[in-house]
């Protein structure tokens, strides 16, 4: 607590002076930073559409009310499509993650030197491209269709599964291990018995918990032509049919809700 | 131990998380149904996908030799967009989201305060980026702008709902002392409030500026600018080297901002 005298009294201060300009001086960069970006980012806004815009608001909002609710019918079949998209893209993406959450663990990897930076490289790619993109790229290469999506999904989820579960697997306690391995167990053996019980609650929680997330990424794949409910998106976006537009609004939120309530329930059964 | 049969004298693995035989079979047996019916309307068209081959192959290629210079100008235009947007998204966002951050904290803030606050964050986590994006391109025109401003929203959401936990559970002794002094509602948030919640406040914005990020790569597919445009162009033109070129910035972006994002937060706690 640095006490500064100043005049004649002394003043309590909350930093020694030093830091309480270093820190002043970080922000100072933070903003002007901020300033310049911004000026970077707005140099070709067309002001006059950013004032017209609560204009186009209203206009939007005008066209979007009622719902054509006739049109659910059509969006049915989408959403299954949708929610096996979902589904099936997870559980291909914890096939792949599995082995590879193995390789990057640093207690269970075969070669520290060799595999674990590959198993590494292959979470992180994963993780940063989005599922939209590889669903960009994959709908290029095999074509159109719910195929697309369900490989985009499995490889977006591989990313989340694989470094969740290695960290889990970082952290058991290494006594079981310990204890499985003074029977004479195979290192098979040694993983299904010592590590898999330990981190099988967990696993299970980030596998609905990804889930949960695929569903609410696969309901838009189909933007890009993946299949499911964002084809109907799409198609009715291309020919400005906002009533119907909305309606596909509706039916993704309530799906996004039914899903996070599924994935809250089991979790909270699992854990 | 449970499993021992008298008979074998053989150990069995007791089953793991449903106990019930009858339960864990039903569950078995719906799930093999539901794959059977998923798979089965999934169409899967071999000649198309034999076809595609070859275009992954060369998809592959791109990506082991990036082409980086013939769409240069276009690349660094659309990562120029991306950077600025995400960073004054993100700051914008922040700004916004502390304020109703500490309007939907339960032990700090007054009922009806705490009500329209949460409303803001479900509302801003209910939506997904790119529907607000599609909204936003609809009413302000397509460009970076849209894009700045779906970030920004999407940012409300996750960042005022984390800071409002964070907020609920913090030490209530100190809150105490701060006010047995006499102090105002504005310093007790300044001198019991602030310091407890913002080494992990920074820590989540630097996580939200990389999520920004990596959602600003995928919103320009929509018209909100940034570098997914340039992506999506590519891939449309069939340049798969400058999409992996595009594709390996990305990563490498991601992974940058991952671990210096590490490095500030060690340094801030």
């Amino acid at each position: 607590m640095p006490v500064i005298v100043r005049g004649n009294g002394k003043t309590w201060q909350k930093r020694a002076s030093a830091r309480q300009w270093s820190i002043w001086f970080g922000w100072l960069l933070l903003a002007a930073l901020t300033v310049y970006c911004w000026q970077v980012m707005t140099k070709d806004t067309i002001w006059a559409f950013v004032q017209d815009a609560p204009r186009q608001a209203a206009d939007l909002a005008s066209r979007m009310v009622p719902p054509r609710w006739s049109y659910i019918d059509k969006l049915l079949w989408p959403l299954w499509d949708t929610i096996n998209i979902a589904t099936l893209g997870t559980l291909l993406g914890i096939l792949f993650a599995v082995p590879v959450a193995f390789m990057a663990a640093r207690n269970t990897t075969p070669s520290r030197t060799l595999v674990r930076p590959v198993a590494l490289f292959i979470i992180v790619a994963s993780r940063s491209i989005n599922s939209l993109i590889w669903a960009l790229l994959l709908v290029a290469v095999i074509g159109p269709g719910v195929l697309a999506g369900i490989l985009a999904i499995g490889f977006r989820s591989i990313g989340f599964v694989a470094k969740l579960l290695y960290e889990a697997i970082e952290e058991i306690d290494e006594t079981q291990v310990e204890a499985i391995s003074a029977t004479g167990a195979s290192r098979a053996q040694i993983i299904d018995y010592a590590i898999v019980p330990q981190v099988l609650p967990a696993f299970c929680g980030i596998s609905v918990f990804r889930w949960d997330i695929n569903i609410r990424e696969s309901t838009i794949l189909g933007l890009v032509g993946a299949g499911g409910i964002g084809l109907q998106l799409q198609a009715s976006l291309n020919v400005l049919a906002w009533p119907q537009v909305t309606l596909i609004f509706l039916v993704i939120l309530a799906t996004v809700f039914v899903s996070e309530w599924v994935s809250a329930k089991v979790r909270q059964a699992i854990i | 131990m449970s499993g021992v049969s008298s008979r074998a004298r053989q150990w069995t693995r007791p089953p793991v998380l449903i106990k019930s035989d009858r339960l864990r079979w039903s569950i078995y047996a719906g799930a093999l149904i539901y794959l059977v019916l998923a798979i089965s309307s999934v169409d899967i068209n071999p000649a198309r996908i034999y076809e595609g081959l070859e275009r992954g192959w060369r998809f592959v290629q791109g990506f082991l030799v990036p082409d980086f210079t013939s769409r240069w100008s276009d690349i660094q235009q659309g990562f120029i967009e991306s950077l600025s947007m995400t960073l004054t998204a993100t700051v914008a966002g922040v700004l916004i989201s502390v304020p109703i951050g500490i309007g939907a904290a339960r032990n700090i803030s007054p009922t009806a305060v705490y009500l329209v606050c949460r409303t803001i964050i479900a509302l801003s986590r209910s939506l997904q980026e790119i529907i607000v994006a599609i909204l936003f391109v609809a009413m302000f025109g397509f460009g970076p702008f849209a894009g700045f401003l779906t970030l920004s929203f999407a940012t409300i959401g996750f960042l005022a709902k984390l800071l409002a936990e964070d907020i609920e559970d913090i030490d209530e002794s100190q809150t105490e002392a701060i006010r047995a002094t006499g102090a105002s509602w504005t310093q007790l948030i300044n001198y019991a409030v602030q310091p407890q919640v913002m080494p992990r406040l920074i820590g989540l914005s630097l996580y939200r500026l990389d999520i920004n990020f990596r959602e600003s790569a995928v919103i320009g597919i929509v018209g909100a600018g940034g570098i997914g445009a340039t992506l999506n162009t590519a891939i449309d033109r069939y340049e798969y080297d400058s999409a992996g070129a595009i594709l390996i910035l990305i990563i490498l972006i991601v992974m940058a901002a991952e671990y210096s994002s590490g490095y500030v937060r060690k340094w801030v706690q």
